[in-house]
């Protein structure tokens, strides 16, 4: 498996005639970041809408002493677009099994974890669990694991999901667009898929064996998700895998041309960085500190003042309570990254990641009012 | 007699409709209280279901007007509408079909669409469109009971971008027209009032202001003048900076009847 060339598909995974990937990429490989200038950074801010060639500049080492700047002018965009609405959710991990071995994942399939997942009953009393707390929007998550988490058993947990949430989110491993149908048919609305790194020759060593290895498989999941019907899809890189600007900026171009092509699409971004891991407890985000990630996000809110961005609890309560309403417009509260932690009674399995902020959904509500804004539950309605 | 106009039936002497998206749920009610607005929009996809909703917030004797927002066709359009009919929303409705989520632009051929088949369904359509002339008509002829013109893309506040097209449809449409969507400041919507609008329906600039409360009396008091100056009738406006001294015509007049040549 280890041979299977990373730019090819494996069999049975669908290949769509679609320019993006090579319009990315290419877009990426010309961007030196070292070229420009306060005086681009500043007409970057200054335009009422911003180039692909501004966004790289909002993303330079030259944009990094003008953060107030780009965070004053992302404030205005956000609240132009957004008002005083922060969306909440919280995550449900159904399923920890995986067959892909990325290098910095304490889900890949060599980590000896407690591997499980819930049984339609125990889903069950995790969704009473999570819907009594007030929210409307999960976002279900598995490993990727085509055996344990296939369509038919996600569709499932949608449906259950659907009867409790007004919005049914998923991040789970890349399926064709009959598969997303499927799935759409069954109640979700939205699907995150993130590439990780946008570096093919970095994605290589991480992604050593499984499907996901597959690279442009994995780049063309928002478009199979949207032909599928679904309404939303989301984008994000791994920050830290791979340099950060180049990743940054090939996240924003991705979601950009997805819009264009789709304009009825519904955008989000998400912006993790790396956490310890089971695996790995030395895996840190050595490079991207948090006056980098405030850097990415604000440049991510200037070209895509439209997008949704979600900060989720890898972020400390300070940093998240800080962006909120300047750059983010959504939330997670009451998370738990281990299979089954919300109810009472149901087995649990190994977490994915070390969580920053484990505040209550009425703890991140309260949050979210003391700056003025107006917590959101639900701004979705399933057609 | 007092300056009405009417929608659905039902008589309406405020000319603010207030939006409700982009608020804070505690500031609504002062928002109202102070605008003086009889007509409040409600998306259904941000209603919810049992936590906080902002039908609490909404004082009595309040018209709702739902709208469709989140849907992509005509077909969604109407089942949002069916749904919020149900949920007790009433039998006005806001039609916003949209399929484009970076500029929000209405689609204006579905839209006419939707307004069909929700009149049919014995609702009061207002359907936001883009003011196109042919379209208003269309949807007159679909049964709208208003029609509501954005001044500029959603959200943007930058006031009357369509102006001459507004004018337009003021000058041109029988039915009451609202204008909609990007009125940033209480003077834009004082000079759409002037142009002949029949009312003002404004969010973002009230919802995103220091002083919201303050902000809704302000576009109140706008509102109000711009009418008033409208009724009153705006003197002749001089686009030449003055009266030629000499006007080019003036030598008609000394000539009487054209001279009958022998």
């Amino acid at each position: 498996m280890r041979h299977t060339d990373h730019m090819g598909f494996f069999p049975r995974q669908e290949q769509l005639e679609s320019p993006l990937m090579q319009q990315v990429l290419g877009q990426v490989a010309t961007t030196d970041f070292s070229v420009f200038t306060t005086r681009d950074v500043r007409a970057a801010l200054a335009h009422r809408t911003r180039t692909p060639g501004d966004f790289a500049a909002l993303l330079s080492p030259a944009a990094a002493p003008l953060l107030e700047d780009l965070a004053l002018a992302a404030k205005r965009e956000t609240r132009d677009h957004f008002g005083t609405s922060i969306q909440l959710f919280t995550p449900l991990y159904i399923a920890n099994y995986c067959a892909n071995l990325c290098t910095y994942c304490g889900f890949a399939a060599d980590n000896r974890i407690h591997r499980m997942r819930l049984t339609p009953e125990g889903i069950d009393a995790e969704l009473r669990a999570i819907a009594a707390t007030g929210l409307e929007e999960i976002l279900l998550l598995t490993g990727e694991s085509p055996k344990f988490s296939d369509t038919a058993y996600i569709a499932d947990a949608v449906r259950r999901a659907a009867r409790h949430f007004r919005t049914v989110g998923l991040e789970i491993q890349p399926v064709n667009t009959e598969d997303y149908r499927t799935l759409h048919g069954a109640g979700a609305d939205a699907v995150s898929v993130y590439q990780e790194t946008y570096n093919p020759v970095a994605y290589d060593p991480l992604h050593p064996g499984g499907r996901k290895r597959s690279f442009p498989y994995r780049f063309q999941s928002q478009e199979r998700a949207l032909r599928g019907g679904m309404r939303s899809v989301g984008f994000g890189a791994l920050l830290g895998l791979d340099d950060w600007h180049a990743d940054a900026l090939a996240t924003g171009l991705h979601a950009a041309l997805v819009q264009q092509a789709y304009p009825a699409a519904e955008i989000s971004l998400s912006c993790p960085r790396l956490r310890p891991t089971v695996a790995d407890a030395s895996v840190n985000p050595r490079d991207v500190h948090e006056h980098q990630l405030f850097q990415i996000l604000c440049a991510y809110r200037l070209f895509l003042p439209y997008a949704s961005i979600t900060v989720s609890t890898r972020e400390r309560a300070i940093f998240r309570d800080n962006v909120i309403g300047v750059v983010a417009t959504k939330v997670s509260a009451g998370v738990s990254t281990g299979v089954g932690d919300h109810a009472e009674g149901v087995d649990s399995g190994d977490a994915q990641f070390e969580i920053a902020d484990g505040r209550s959904v009425a703890e991140v509500c309260d949050a979210v009012r003391a700056r003025g804004l107006q917590p959101v539950m639900t701004d979705h309605v399933l057609v | 007699m007092a300056d009405t106009f009417c929608l659905g039936g039902r008589e309406f002497t405020s000319r603010f409709i207030l939006g409700s998206g982009k608020y804070n749920l505690d500031l609504i009610r002062a928002a109202v209280e102070e605008a003086g607005a009889q007509i409040i929009t409600l998306a259904l996809r941000r209603a919810n279901t049992d936590t906080e909703s902002i039908l609490d917030h909404i004082p009595e004797g309040v018209t709702l007007l739902p709208n469709t927002s989140g849907a992509r066709t005509a077909d969604e359009a109407v089942r949002i509408a069916l749904l919020a009919r149900e949920l007790g929303c009433g039998d006005f409705v806001k039609v916003e079909v949209i399929r484009d989520t970076k500029y929000l632009l209405p689609d204006n051929h579905e839209t006419i669409r939707a307004t069909e088949t929700l009149a049919a369904e014995g609702f009061v359509v207002l359907p936001y469109m883009h003011p196109d002339l042919n379209v208003a008509r269309d949807l007159v002829s679909a049964g709208a009971a208003a029609v509501m013109p954005l001044a500029a893309p959603i959200g943007s506040n930058r006031g009357l971008a369509t102006r001459d097209f507004l004018q337009i449809l003021i000058d041109e449409i029988d039915l009451p027209i609202i204008v909609d969507a990007g009125i940033g400041r209480p003077s834009q919507a004082c000079e759409a009032m002037e142009m002949g609008a029949t009312a003002i329906m404004a969010n973002t600039a009230i919802a995103t202001a220091s002083d919201v409360p303050a902000m809704a009396r302000a576009f109140r008091l706008a509102i109000e003048a711009g009418r008033a100056g409208h009724l009153a009738g705006p003197g002749r406006i001089l686009e030449r900076g003055g009266e030629a001294s000499d006007p080019l015509t003036a030598f008609l007049d000394g000539m009487g009847m054209d001279e009958v040549v022998a």
